[in-house]
């Protein structure tokens, strides 16, 4: 009778492509709709005691043809994969429920992921399931007319066609490429490419005329850091940080927990080593982290001493800290002290002295080819290489592939017959001087392969759709080297294929298969029992010691110093080009988890906003929310701005990856596009910046940062110990879970305000994205938020997620005039949509404010793909009931039903909540109470333990460990 | 001046008051009626194919789990797939047209739309496998399916019934060697106690926890 | 005639009136007094406002209560604002007519009718918000207690629940109640009514009322005992109603001091309410000699001193903030004076405190229109402190982090003007087929006065 929400899976066509069609009991949706009408009707109607008792649709169901292995049950499967971003490998366990991928993983076993995953690991099943993914092969019919710069042609003038028909007519093309004497000349552009299989295919491709070339656009790489590395050691090198072994970090204008691949195994690496400082040992030996950045990053806010500054002054900072352990620099090179930053200096000298080979510098983006070649050569004079560096020769390194820059000027010259353009943007993310649409139209035949029919593909004669990493057999390497195995989790949605297979088509290579591809690739010169090493290699998610081996490089050469610029002149800004938080380099910008996520610092969703200091602010007389109008050289924009405490002097900070035009439904419009301000692949400029006197209007989730003197995030010195909880008499008698007691402990020390708990709760539990609209009304639907706080002691930032309390004695179920959230007998707060009427009262009476409303229907209930996403474990929530954190009672559940199956008991470590699970440094644990030896009892008997807002008496099984505040504080 | 009514006319009007409270009465009385009705017990449900439990399990003694394989460990109880229909009717009747629609599904790959007869809201998430642990029987939510030629609904299915099993879970236990045959009768009470502890059932509580069945 | 008797001058009754001219005067409202443009006018623009008000009603059924400016942190708006405010209005009339009676105040016989029916289409409006604004209002019914084969039942430690209760008893009583009183009015009707469909009507309403002696005794117990039945409910709906805030934790709910102040503030905005109707009304039907001055007199002074309870109540409630110690009650009522909403705050001190203290003259008592203005002032007062208390409070409540400001929306505004015209309408249609003053009682009332 109560008609209420519906399980997704229960909705959901199986899909002709899926390899294993999952036992669906498929509602008609037409009935859908109408018992949504009939309930709004009998909201009205006087009669409802009447029409409520109508009988429910006739529901058929559609059982396998062949029940697959493994199939039937409705536990998930998991398959090592990997997540290529950037061109590198990301391991991860894809979990599928009923043949469909639902929810991502971290891979223990992968280098780069040991379990945990970033926030784009955790959206990728949302890319996968896009509904605006390209499905079928394009062709377009004639030459678009317009070739003025910016435009981009209206996808009527394109087609659906066929593969075979691209295979004929590149088969066609092909042969013109062979001819010995100055054949046709082709060009390819890809992202960074990893994939030995890839590569290998390319070769082939690029051996089949002698005009051909390969070029390598990476919008986001640091060229900077690669020219470093060849004035010192005359080669490039990619650096593997060793942040665990490490016990002094200094980063320059870097985040290393957020930045390149390795970032999750940073923070991970980071969060162990202090594991003996967060048990109380005050004098445990744990990497004191230095940070000195432009813009504020997820490191600057963990680090133990932090500077603000504009990357010349970091750079000045390099070369007198350098000059430390360098006698060959002269003080003519060190130039002028800073006193502003003289004791951070001084503490920092004095810490990586005390270090010495257990020393690490990190130098990003922002900073200028000497001084990348000095951090090498200081890490060197350290004696840091090999120990908490090692040097290995990059795994996308691409010797012989031209840049961007050089394509271009083949275009502009109209010596390019043939253009391929392989899983790469261009047209939207090449830097603006490039005017590379322009030069994209002057190739004779451009054919592009990508996830989305995007800006390049509206020029390509021809788009072809790509597979999606978790549909595709392939192969990739992570930051570390070591190769992994892509295996797909499902069958193509669409007729697509991988890049390998496109590359083996263009090649003209016998086999068209994936597997195969790959299978030939890893049998070549591999003595043994292949089928062994590629079992074992696909159930590890990774190939067994595949890590590249370190360098052996000479003594560093010191790179010149530049010529001692002053800051810039006071009109000037440093422009400093980054990833946006969510849309990274704007291949995830048709995302809506992502889009919606609230970015770090700012609390800002649906926007990207140019970073200004107050100082700055206040000179330019500038306001949050300002329209600014940029300006360099030639170039300008308008963005809107948003004032932050941590931002450097000087400095505005504009994120990439926004403003896209033909990214789909989401993506299109959000924000501004700050390539158009680059004049080249640099990733900083001199701006200056005028206000238009209009005004944004931007969605933030958290307004008041801060706590008002309230010990919401608490912290305490190392070692110390926070004032005992002192017991509370209360009318209540306390609450009792004799089976299980389930809590969950959250240590603020190892908080790093990533926000992977957000999104992977997201994922697991069906949480509905709202739009910009209503996130600015207050009703983002996040059932764990990350609170940010402005600490006390120097300008870091504390962060501190926030799931719903499940307060022994919780104040919401206390006024719920329906039971619809009570207490279960292991101390779960449950939310019982069904029986929800949404007074939310619940809401109100919630001091943590951790309860969403259904205020509108948000769940999207129309669109096939989104739906085959979803959780089947998890109630879909209908319009008008409140929902929120439910501690994964699904997975709790799940581990219930077996042990009672089974007769198991449950043991600690059986539930892991998705938060929990995806989180980098281990700062989630959840476990029961009543195991005395599980581990959040050990984490409640810590000194560091406190319950927030415990004066009111709600007793919270959500409890936290509080931030151990630096050693001497900056 | 004259009555505006007569004798008469007050009597109707009497009359038509308490007409009315019947109404209200016969609305409420229609309203539970109706949603008796639609509880379905006992109506058989025609089916694609018109398979009759009565023959496969009373005449031919099949056993549940021949065709629902999942019951013991999933959620799912598992609608035999064309596959398993087949491992048989390959041979027998193989010719019959009744069966014309279980070759064309193995043929085109297109499963079979069987018309579910036992339905819970999709905000229930009920599970066979720890049922089938603990002891209750096929027969005991599903009727005597041996005497079905099509299948119907043997029970309300309505939250109440559920929840006076799961209130009192001894009275509808059966020993596990039982729990797939159709006639066995439930053991005496003092039995009913020891089945209960030997299942290790949870506390009367946790198993009328509303996160026991809804999420 | 020396035994008929007739009115002399009171304070309550001018002179010179009898049983048959009161009688003619009042039943001549509704039967013989043709329709004039003022009326049609005003029934014409609140008739609009009522099928805007339905009309916006179904739209929010189909698109659910987003549509308000309602979000997390502060989950309720306007529809608990409107809810409160509403029923405080539907206070004055049960009290008017029930405890005043039983006080055995002459004053209040000229106007307990009009009260008594603006206190039911005020609990009426009140009722229907707390439906509106449920997240499903199809399942309204679930806080109902009833057999149902889910075996569930309402949360009793919920106000809400309490509300369902206090709310209805409280309609159902002061329908009754007035609908008793009407009867022998009715009969008068059906009497003196020409065409044969009114009499019908009336008849039928009337219930066959003969006006015997044993009528009347009857009629006179039931009504006694419904007065005192009446009685608690003043009091108890409002202390339910202000339970609602009080039993949950946030800061600027929970407050014991609420029951009584929420009483109090009823009273304060029911006589308010009281008076915005009297003196058109007075004025429109040449009311004068029995809504004397006196009338506004009296109903002024329960405004003055209700007005003084509500102060009160402001002082405790802000000096209990500080007395406590409680740093979240602290911030929240300096966030009340400094904040967001800090000219909410100032306002409505102006308009039920400061405004109020003219009454302390005489003249101003007895000048209608000033009474008239001050009564409007008095209302949009006391729905602004009910807006302050439902919205400020949980805006700046345990988390900052978790902070957010309610706006309104145009939507807010729409169900808020449509009740009022919903409101109006209802009065105006009664005004005109009811004796908006009870005829029997004024008959008594002349028969008292002439001796």
């Amino acid at each position: 009778m109560t008609l209420a929400a519906h399980r997704p899976a229960s909705a959901m066509h199986p899909h002709p492509h899926a390899p294993d069609d999952p036992q669906v009991i498929h509602i008609d949706r037409a009935a859908g709709v109408n018992r949504r009408q009939v309930l709004a009707a009998m909201a009205a109607s006087a009669a409802l005691a009447n029409t409520a008792c109508s009988p429910p649709p006739r529901l058929q169901a559609h059982p396998y043809v062949d029940l697959p292995e493994a199939g039937g049950g409705n536990l998930p499967l998991y398959y090592a994969s990997a997540f290529v971003r950037d061109g590198f490998a990301h391991g991860v366990l894809v979990g599928t429920q009923e043949g469909r991928p639902v929810k991502i993983e971290g891979n223990p076993s992968h280098p780069s992921s040991l379990g945990a995953t970033d926030v784009y690991a955790q959206a990728s099943v949302l890319q996968l399931w896009d509904p605006d993914r390209s499905t079928v092969v394009r062709q377009r019919l004639e030459r678009g007319g317009d070739t003025r710069p910016g435009q981009t042609h209206a996808p009527a003038a394109i087609a659906s066609s066929s593969w075979s028909a691209f295979e004929a007519a590149w088969r066609e093309r092909a042969g013109a490429l062979s001819d010995p004497h100055g054949g046709a000349t082709l060009r390819v552009l890809t992202g960074p490419m990893t994939s030995p299989t890839e590569r290998a295919l390319l070769a082939a491709l690029l051996a089949r005329g002698p005009r051909t070339r390969w070029h390598v656009h990476a919008p986001l790489k640091d060229v900077a850091a690669d020219d470093g590395s060849w004035m010192a050691f005359g080669r490039v090198v990619s650096q593997v940080r060793h942040v665990d072994r490490a016990r002094c970090v200094l980063a320059l204008a870097a985040d290393p927990f957020s930045d390149g691949p390795g970032a999750v195994r940073h923070a991970m690496d980071w969060s162990n080593a202090r594991t003996a400082l967060r048990e109380g040992d005050a004098g445990a030996r744990a990497p004191a982290l230095f940070a000195a950045e432009a813009t504020p990053g997820l490191f600057g806010a963990r680090a133990d001493h932090r500077v603000a500054l504009s990357p010349a002054r970091i750079e000045g900072l390099l070369w007198r800290v350098a000059a430390h352990w360098m006698p060959e620099i002269t003080p003519a090179d060190v130039g002028l002290a800073d006193p502003a930053v003289a004791a951070f200096e001084q503490r920092l000298v004095a810490a990586l002295r005390a270090a010495g080979p257990d020393a690490l510098v990190i130098g990003g983006a922002g900073l200028s080819a000497e001084a990348h070649a000095l951090v090498l050569a200081l890490n060197q004079r350290l004696g840091a290489i090999g120990r908490t560096v090692t040097l290995i020769e990059p795994p996308d390194a691409a010797p012989g592939a031209g840049t961007l820059a050089d394509l271009v000027d083949a275009l502009n010259a109209g010596a390019v017959d043939t253009l391929l353009v392989l899983g790469a943007n261009p047209a939207y993310d090449a830097p603006s001087a490039f005017d590379m649409p322009r030069a994209l139209r002057r190739a004779k035949l451009l054919v592009h392969a990508g996830l989305h029919v995007d800006e390049t593909a509206l020029l390509a004669h021809w788009h072809l759709p790509l597979s999606h990493a978790y549909e595709q057999w392939g192969d990739a390497r992570a930051h570390d080297g070591s190769a992994t195995l892509l295996q797909p989790a499902i069958s193509p949605l669409y007729d697509t294929r991988s890049t390998a297979e496109l590359l083996a088509l263009l090649a003209g290579d016998p086999l068209r298969d994936g597997h195969a591809l790959v299978q030939r690739q890893w049998r070549a010169g591999r003595s043994g029992d292949f089928d062994a090493f590629w079992r074992a290699s696909l159930r590890a998610g990774t190939v067994a010691d595949s890590a590249s081996p370190p360098l052996e490089v000479h003594a560093a050469r010191l790179p010149p110093r530049l010529a001692l610029q002053a800051d810039p002149a006071t009109t000037m800004l440093t422009a400093l080009f980054v990833p946006d938080p969510a849309a990274h380099d704007g291949s995830f910008a048709n995302n809506g988890w992502l889009q919606e996520l609230p970015r770090p610092f700012t609390k800002l969703t649906w926007d990207n906003a140019a970073l200004l200091s107050p100082a700055t602010a206040r000179r330019l007389g500038v306001a949050t929310g300002d329209v600014v109008r940029l300006q360099v050289d030639t170039r300008s924009l308008e963005a809107p701005a948003w004032v932050l405490a941590q931002q450097a002097d000087d400095v505005v900070t504009l994120p990439l990856g926004c403003g896209r035009r033909h990214a789909g439904r989401v993506g299109n419009g959000v924000g501004f596009d700050a390539g158009a301000l680059r004049a080249g692949t640099a990733l900083s400029a001199s701006a200056s910046l005028q206000k238009t006197g209009r005004h944004h209007a931007f969605a933030v989730t958290e307004h008041d940062i801060g706590q008002h003197g309230r010990e919401l995030l608490r912290t305490v010195a190392a070692g110390g110990r926070l004032p005992p909880e002192k017991p509370r008499d209360a009318l209540y008698p306390p609450f009792a879970s004799p089976e299980h007691a389930w809590a969950m402990v959250i240590d603020l020390d190892a908080c790093i305000g990533c926000n992977a708990c957000t999104i992977a709760c997201q994922a697991e539990n069906n949480i509905p994205v709202v739009g910009k609209s209503q996130v600015a009304l207050g009703r983002a639907m996040h059932w764990i938020r990350v609170d940010r706080h402005d600490l006390e002691d120097d300008g870091a930032s504390g962060f501190q997620p926030v799931p719903c309390m499940h307060c022994e004695q919780a104040p919401c179920e206390l006024v719920c005039p329906v039971g619809a959230t009570v207490h279960d007998s292991e101390g779960l707060n449950v939310q019982v949509y069904n029986r929800c009427v949404g007074t939310r009262f619940c809401s109100n009476n919630c001091p943590y404010k951790v309860r969403r409303f259904n205020f509108l229907q948000y769940s999207d209930e129309t669109t096939e793909t989104l739906k085959a996403q979803r959780n089947p474990e998890v109630t879909v929530r209908q319009r008008g009931v409140m929902e929120k954190c439910s501690y994964c009672v699904q997975r709790v559940a799940r581990a219930r039903q077996h042990a009672q199956r089974t007769g198991e008991p449950l043991v600690d470590g059986d539930v892991v909540t998705a938060c929990q699970s995806a989180c980098p440094t281990r700062a989630i644990r959840f476990g029961d109470l009543g195991d005395a030896g599980s581990d959040v009892v050990n984490a409640r008997a810590s000194a560091r333990h406190y319950a927030m807002l415990a004066e009111l008496g709600t007793r919270p099984r959500t409890t936290y460990l509080a931030r151990i505040r630096p050693a001497d504080p900056a | 001046m004259s009555a505006v009514f007569s004798r008469r006319a007050v009597l109707v009007v009497r009359l038509a008051v308490l007409a009315l409270l019947g109404l209200c009465v016969a609305t409420v009385l229609l309203a539970v009626w109706r949603a008796r009705a639609y509880e379905q017990l006992g109506e058989p449900i025609t089916q694609p194919i018109p398979f009759s439990h009565k023959h496969h399990v009373g005449d031919d003694g099949i056993d549940c789990r021949y065709c629902h394989t999942t019951v013991e460990t999933a959620a799912h109880a598992g609608l035999p797939s064309t596959a398993v229909c087949l491992g048989c009717h390959s041979q027998l009747f193989r010719d019959q047209p009744l069966l014309a629609l279980l070759h064309r599904s193995q043929a085109s790959g297109q499963p079979i739309a069987w018309q579910r007869v036992h339905v819970l809201p999709e905000f229930v998430y009920f599970n066979h496998g720890v049922h089938v642990a603990k002891g209750v029987a096929c027969v005991e939510c599903h009727g005597r399916v041996d005497q079905m030629p099509l299948a119907w609904r043997a029970r309300p299915l309505q939250m109440q019934w559920c929840l006076d099993c799961h209130r009192d879970p001894a009275a509808h236990l059966r020993p596990t060697s039982q729990e797939f045959s159709m006639d066995a009768p439930l053991p005496p009470p003092d039995q009913a106690g020891l089945l209960a502890r030997a299942a290790h059932l949870e506390s009367r509580r946790r198993m009328t926890d509303c996160s026991t069945c809804h999420r | 005639m020396a035994d008929v008797p007739v009115s002399r001058e009171t304070g309550v009754l001018r002179a010179g009136w009898g049983y048959a001219s009161v009688t003619d005067k009042i039943a001549g409202l509704v039967l013989t007094r043709p329709v004039r443009w003022p009326w049609l006018a005003a029934f014409a623009a609140t008739f609009a406002g009522t099928l805007v008000y339905l009309g916006a009603m179904t739209y929010l059924f189909i698109k659910g209560v987003g549509l308000w400016g309602i979000r997390i942190p502060v989950a309720w708006g306007y529809a608990i604002a409107d809810f409160v405010w509403w029923i405080g209005i539907g206070h004055a009339g049960t009290f008017i007519s029930a405890i005043l009676l039983l006080l055995r105040q002459r004053w209040r016989t000229s106007i307990n009718r009009f009260a008594e029916a603006m206190t039911l289409f005020a609990a009426g409006m009140a009722g229907l918000f707390p439906i509106l604004h449920l997240g499903r209002p199809w399942f309204a019914y679930w806080l109902a207690p009833y057999p149902d084969r889910m075996n569930l039942w309402p949360q009793w430690r919920s106000p809400l629940v309490w509300d369902v209760f206090a709310i209805s008893t409280y309609l159902i009583v002061s329908a009754l109640f007035w609908y008793q009183g009407l009867l022998p009015d009715l009969a008068t009707l059906r009497d003196r009514a020409t065409g044969r469909g009114k009499r019908i009507a009336y008849g039928l309403l009337a219930l066959g009322w003969r006006g015997e002696a044993r009528h009347w005794a009857r009629h006179e117990t039931a009504y006694l005992l419904l007065a005192g039945l009446a009685t608690p409910l003043v009091v108890s709906v409002h202390s339910v109603v202000a339970m609602d805030f009080a039993i949950g934790n946030t800061p600027g709910y929970h407050s014991t001091i609420f029951p009584p102040y929420f009483v109090a503030g009823a009273l304060f905005s029911g006589f308010a309410m009281v008076l915005t109707l009297a003196i058109p009304l007075r004025k429109a039907f040449q009311l004068e000699d029995f809504i004397t001055e006196l009338h506004l007199d009296h109903a002024a002074k329960v405004l003055l001193a209700t007005g003084w309870l509500v102060a009160y109540g402001y002082l405790v409630e802000n000096f209990m903030a500080f007395f406590s110690g409680d740093r979240y009650e602290i911030a929240m009522t300096v966030d009340r004076w400094t904040g967001f909403y800090a000219p909410v705050t100032w306002g409505l001190m102006l308009c039920n405190v400061a405004l109020p203290q003219v009454l302390w003259w005489r003249a101003a008592r007895r000048s209608p229109w000033l009474l008239f203005a001050l009564s409007i002032v008095v209302n949009v007062g006391m729905w602004m402190e009910r807006f302050l208390i439902v919205v400020q409070s949980t805006s700046h409540d345990f988390m900052p982090s978790a902070w957010g400001r309610f706006v309104p929306t145009r939507w807010d505004w729409i169900f808020l003007f449509g009740s009022i015209s919903m409101f109006a309408w209802l009065f105006l249609l009664f005004i005109r087929l009811l004796p908006a003053i009870s005829i029997s009682e004024m008959r008594e009332l002349v028969k008292e006065e002439s001796e």
